[in-house]
This record gives C-alpha cells, sequence and structure tokens, in this order.
C-alpha cells in the first residue's frame, strides 16, 4: 500500500493542493515543516509525551462482553477514544498541530468544528501552550452542540458563528479558509479531519495512527493474533484513518460507516462516498456530494461531526481500490445504537461513533463466536443529549 | 479544431498600449439579479468604459469571496444560474460586442461540466478564458491541456505571499495576463490598499512579460487610478455587484453601473 500519496499529495487521482495561491506558500511552509519534525526525535518524543501525560494514552481496547452477549456472535471491542482528555480522538491531531505551529513560530491559533469536539480539542491545546485561538462553527451546530461551545469559550477561545449556506461544518471551513488566506502571515490553521490540502490529509492521518498502532498491541495481547474486522465511523474520515492505518497491509477487514441521515434515498444524508462522485472542494478532491452542476448539496446527519458533504481523498483512493469498503446507517439505527451501549455497558457514546456501533450491531450477530470485531468509540455522547432528548429517545 | 483566429485579450491589452492606457476589467456574477440581465450589464460595462469582463460562474462554496460577492453568487444560484445558460449570454453578447471576457470562477463546477466540454462550449460561445481561483498551477495541468487546445487564455493569480518560486511557476503557466491580487484575503471594497503594491508589481515583470492586472478591494475612482499607474489593468468586483444589489430595478442597476464605471475609467485615462 506504499507508494502514495505521491509529491503533490494525491491519492492516485484524489487529494493534491486545490486552494487559493496566496495560500500555497503557507502549504508549501507546512509540508517543509511536517516532513522536518515528523522524523525529528525531540518533536516526536515531545508529541509523544502529551498524549501519554496529558491525552492519557494508551486509551483501553475494551472488551464489551454485554454487546457480545446481547448480539450473540463475534466478540466486540471498544477502542476507548471517547476517553481522551476532551472526550474525543481530535486531541490527538490537535496536540501534534500545535507542536508544529509553535516550531513555526505562529502566534495564532484557528480552526472549524462541526460537533464541536475538534473545536475544543484545539482550544485545549491553544490554551495549554497560550495561543490565541478563534474557531468558527455553523449556526446550526452551536445550537446542537451548545455544551461544546461553552467548553470552547471557558477555554478562552473566541467562537465564530457561521450563518452563511447551510450553517454547518462545511461553511464553518468555508470561513475558516477565509480567515486563513487573510491572515496567512501569522496563523496557523489546525485543520480537524483527513481534509483539506496536501499536506493536511497525510499529516492527520499521521498524528491519528497512534490509534491503529495501540489496537494492534492490545489486541495480539488480548487474542493473541490480528481482528477480523475494524469499523469506525466516516465523515471527514480521520477517526478511521487513524484506526486503519496500521492495519492497511494485514488481512483485516475494514468498514468506514458513512451517516445515510433519513435515508440515502431521502436526498437527506452525509453519505459522500456511497451518494457522492468525485469534485473538488476545501482544497483536495474526493467524493462529493453535489448537484448536476457541480454545486454542493446541503447535507444531513443528526451527528454535527459527520454533517460533512464530503470526505478524506484517502477514503476515496481506498474505496476505488476496495482495500475498505464503505456503508451507511441511518440516524435512527445510530441513536437506537447510543440507547443500546449506554443501557448494557454505562458508556454513552458519540452520535458519530453510534452510527459505527450501528454497524457492528447489524452484522456481528452474523459472525461466528470465534471472530473479533473492533469498534473505534472515538467520542463520548454526553455533548450529545440535549439533540437524543429533543428527539424523544429518552423513553425505552 | 475550435482554434480561435483571434486573441481578443492580447488586442485589447496592445490596443491600449499604444495610447499609453491601462486596462479596466470589470466582475459580475452571472445571473444576478437574474440571467436575462447579465448580456445588457455586460454591454452597459463596455459602453461605460470597460474594456475587459469577467464573468463570475457563481459558486455554492466561493471560500475567496468576501460577503458582497457571497451574496451575489447565492442570489444567483437561487435564479437557477447554469453554466450552460451563462455560456449562452457569452454567445448573445459576442454577437454584438467583442470585448474580451473571462470566465472566473471555482474548479467544481468547472470539472462537473467536464473539462473538454466546457472549453468547446465556452471557445464556441466566444469565450475568451478562464481564471479558475481555486486551481493553482500545480493541480491546472489537465485543464490547461483543454484551454491551450481550445485557444482560451487561462489566467493565473500571483499574490503578496508570492515568493520568486512561486513567481517563476505562474510566469511560466501564464496565458492573457497575470492577475496579481493585492492584498491577503478575501474579494471585497477596501478602505485602503496596502502600499507594497508596486514594489510587487516591480518584482512579478522580472519574471513576466505578460500584462499584470492588479484586483482585491479597488473600489473607488481614486484608488483605479493609483494602481493603474503601476499596473496594466485594474479590476474591480464588489463595488460593481454592490451596485446590482441595491438597485432593484434594471434601469437603475444599468445607470448605477454606468455612472460607477465611467467614473473609474475617467479617473484612470484622467
Amino acid at each position: 500500500m506504499s507508494g502514495y500519496p505521491d509529491k503533490k499529495g494525491h491519492f492516485g487521482s484524489y487529494g493534491g493542493r486545490y486552494i487559493a495561491e496566496t495560500l500555497m506558500p503557507a502549504v508549501i511552509e507546512l509540508e517543509k515543516a511536517y516532513k522536518l519534525y515528523c522524523k525529528d526525535k525531540d518533536f516526536r518524543q515531545e508529541f509523544n509525551h502529551y498524549l501519554k501525560e496529558y491525552v492519557g494514552r494508551p486509551t483501553p481496547l475494551y472488551y464489551s462482553n454485554a454487546l457480545t452477549e446481547r448480539l450473540g456472535g463475534a466478540k466486540i471491542y471498544l477502542k476507548r477514544e471517547d476517553l481522551c482528555h476532551t472526550g474525543a480522538h481530535k486531541i490527538n491531531n490537535t496536540i501534534g498541530q500545535i507542536l508544529l505551529a509553535r516550531r513555526m513560530g505562529k502566534k495564532r491559533i484557528i480552526a472549524e468544528t462541526g460537533a464541536g469536539q475538534h473545536g475544543v480539542a484545539t482550544a485545549t491545546v491553544a490554551a495549554m501552550f497560550g495561543l490565541k485561538c478563534e474557531i468558527y462553527m455553523g449556526v446550526e451546530d452551536i445550537e446542537r452542540q451548545a455544551p461544546n461551545v461553552v467548553r470552547m469559550r471557558l477555554l478562552g477561545a473566541t467562537v465564530n458563528p457561521v450563518s452563511s449556506g447551510s450553517r454547518t461544518l462545511k461553511d464553518a471551513m468555508n470561513e475558516a479558509i477565509r480567515d486563513w488566506v487573510t491572515n496567512v502571515h501569522d496563523t496557523f490553521y489546525i485543520i480537524g479531519s483527513v481534509a483539506g490540502p496536501h499536506p493536511y490529509p497525510v499529516m492527520v492521518r499521521d498524528f491519528q495512527s497512534v490509534i491503529g498502532k495501540e489496537v494492534k498491541r492490545q489486541i495480539k495481547k488480548a487474542e493473541g493474533g490480528l481482528p477480523d474486522m475494524l469499523i469506525a465511523c466516516v465523515g471527514g474520515g480521520s477517526n478511521a484513518m487513524g484506526l486503519f492505518y496500521s492495519f492497511l497491509k494485514d488481512n483485516v477487514r475494514m468498514v468506514g460507516v458513512e451517516a445515510a441521515g433519513e435515508g440515502i434515498k431521502t436526498g437527506r444524508h452525509a453519505a459522500s462516498i456511497t451518494g457522492g462522485r468525485v469534485g473538488v472542494l476545501h482544497g483536495s478532491k474526493s467524493y462529493l456530494l453535489q448537484d448536476r452542476e457541480g454545486q454542493i448539496l446541503h447535507t444531513h446527519s443528526v451527528s454535527a461531526g459527520l454533517d460533512y458533504p464530503g470526505v478524506g481523498p484517502e477514503h476515496s483512493y481506498l474505496k476505488d481500490t476496495g482495500r475498505v469498503q464503505y456503508e451507511t446507517v441511518t440516524d435512527k439505527d445510530a441513536l437506537k445504537a447510543f440507547k443500546t451501549l449506554s443501557m448494557c455497558e454505562g458508556i454513552l457514546p458519540a452520535l458519530e461513533s453510534s452510527h459505527a456501533l450501528a454497524y457492528a450491531m447489524r452484522v456481528v450477530p452474523d459472525m461466528s463466536s470465534d471472530k473479533v470485531v473492533i469498534v473505534n468509540l472515538s467520542g463520548r455522547g454526553d455533548k450529545d443529549v440535549d439533540t437524543v432528548v429533543g428527539l424523544g429517545e429518552t423513553e425505552y | 479544431m475550435n482554434k480561435k483566429k483571434i486573441n481578443r485579450l492580447e488586442e485589447t491589452f496592445s490596443r491600449l498600449k499604444k495610447t499609453n492606457k491601462k486596462a479596466l476589467i470589470t466582475f459580475i456574477t452571472a445571473g444576478d439579479p437574474d440571467i436575462d440581465v447579465t448580456g445588457d450589464i455586460i454591454l452597459v460595462l463596455e459602453r461605460s468604459g470597460a474594456d475587459i469582463i469577467e464573468l463570475g460562474i457563481p459558486f455554492s462554496d466561493p471560500m475567496a469571496d468576501g460577503p458582497t460577492i457571497q451574496a451575489s453568487s447565492e442570489r444567483a444560484l437561487k435564479g437557477g444560474v447554469t453554466i450552460s445558460k451563462i455560456l449562452s449570454v457569452v454567445a448573445g453578447v459576442r454577437k454584438r460586442s467583442q470585448i474580451p471576457i473571462i470566465l472566473f470562477g471555482y474548479y467544481n463546477p468547472i470539472f462537473s461540466y467536464g473539462l473538454d466540454k466546457i472549453t468547446e462550449d465556452a471557445a464556441r460561445a466566444g469565450a475568451d478564458g478562464f481564471l479558475v481561483v481555486d486551481l493553482p498551477p500545480e493541480e491546472a495541468g489537465e485543464f490547461k491541456r483543454y484551454t491551450d487546445l481550445r485557444g482560451l487564455d487561462l489566467i493565473f493569480l500571483l499574490t503578496p505571499t508570492s515568493d520568486d518560486d512561486r513567481m517563476r511557476l505562474v510566469a511560466k503557466n501564464a496565458r492573457g495576463f497575470v492577475y496579481y491580487v493585492s492584498v491577503t484575503g478575501v474579494t471585497g471594497v477596501r478602505n485602503a490598499l496596502p502600499l507594497d503594491i508596486k514594489e510587487h508589481i516591480k518584482t512579478a515583470r522580472k519574471f513576466t512579460n505578460l500584462p499584470i492586472g492588479v484586483g482585491f478591494g479597488i473600489s473607488t475612482p481614486e484608488q483605479a487610478r493609483t494602481v493603474s499607474e503601476c499596473a496594466d489593468a485594474i479590476v474591480v468586483g464588489s463595488a460593481i455587484v454592490k451596485i446590482i444589489a441595491e438597485n432593484h430595478k434594471k434601469s437603475l442597476i444599468l445607470k448605477g453601473v454606468e455612472n460607477f464605471v465611467k467614473g473609474l475609467k475617467e479617473a484612470m485615462d484622467g
């Protein structure tokens, strides 16, 4: 699986750098810095130090006995990224990027956020290192992820509401890019997913690949070998790439789960790979939800973190090569999985991660009990309680 | 093939050069307020002194644009504008005018239409080139093969952040003219322009013999005059789009645009 991306950041025909000329020197500078520091011993040591002492890694790989018994098939393990400091895998990446920003002498941090997890993770590391931080967030997401907005503000970040377009993650990213192009001389843009122009998709994947590395070690210890299947939700796709990357060369099935919203056929969904076609948005070429004219479609998912019309370019590549299988889960099934895990394991999963869980619940009963399935529990669900209550989903 | 015989951009710049004049490039969003008015606005722009037209292909996510052009794109898309309709307007204008028309937009609608088909249809309609804001030279190879084949100019940008390497790369790929973005930022009216524009253009001229146009932020006759002293062309967009947004009757739009553009041109020529 080596040989990609190429020097200009192409995964096959995907990825690349489709950005304004003003930003080209900035991403070239970032690429140079990343290339230098990703092999630098001090940088790696510092990164690993914060992952261990600040984030709390390694996160457990938890054997869910209750869920396994309930479904009566393969063994289910949960990778507990929800136990990371700030409650999701997002901080693995923001630690890496802020260490880079510091070495590059940048004084100001900006980020986009959907569910607010990346925003919180960015505001957190900015607070830790005393850097000024501004977060762009769609007005609709500000409403449905209110607790995270409060957290960001408490961490000293400015949250800029974005009311253009669909008022969600896509529009937050547009606005963050507009800020970046205006303040490029002193500003570092911490992108939260394996999306954006090269080198972001590679860099974010590398920072998140700690997830899969740990899983590999942990499952060998627990089960004496490799798992049979890995499952992760895919919006932009950073938790999925983080889990999958270390297993790409192994004989392990991998499934990325997209948000089917109210159903693919209704058009109200956010499944870019399943329901989209190739296009260019936010700096890279990838599968994209768009109309016949190439205008980007409004998306829908109960999960703000998956409510995005694009997907990281490496996922598009892995889809085309067939290495990863992409499936979808509706809002309804995700909510059901949310409730199931809460009730039977005492773990409130993020609505994003609930999509991965729901897919596991669909396929695990048909797998034999000697098989092992790992679900990436990418975040915790506390931020989603208002959404779940609002949907009248508390009665069980 | 559809190779054009004449290069209207080249002709325009050499004609102006003979009288020591600078080109006024005006931007409007196609389909704002509606596609039926776009052709008329273009003709009024020309009559009022515009030398080149930048015709915006609206995009749902205009990341390089400020609020004025964002709103304009939104209005145009709500009105149902499509690339086919835009090219029909170009063809209509071409029957009555030889003013160079550059199609200005973002890559996704162009890519979605098809690179082969859009260059063929644009050349047939009488367009003269493309400027694609999110398509730097590194990614432009495939599109450039088609624009070259159809005799269309693919215009690239330089910015205050461009170093020698970028200037070299842009100069190597540029056709028609080089568009210098005067500010780091998005499109939109600005009270003050950076003082280093002149320096940057001087540096850029070491790398290219093509005319250099300056855009982003120019909105007043005074700014137009000052910047045109060191450039070969200036681009005015948001200020015109604003006039279109503020007037609801077609006649008022045309009158407002005419007065404004005449003022710019007089300042530049004066």
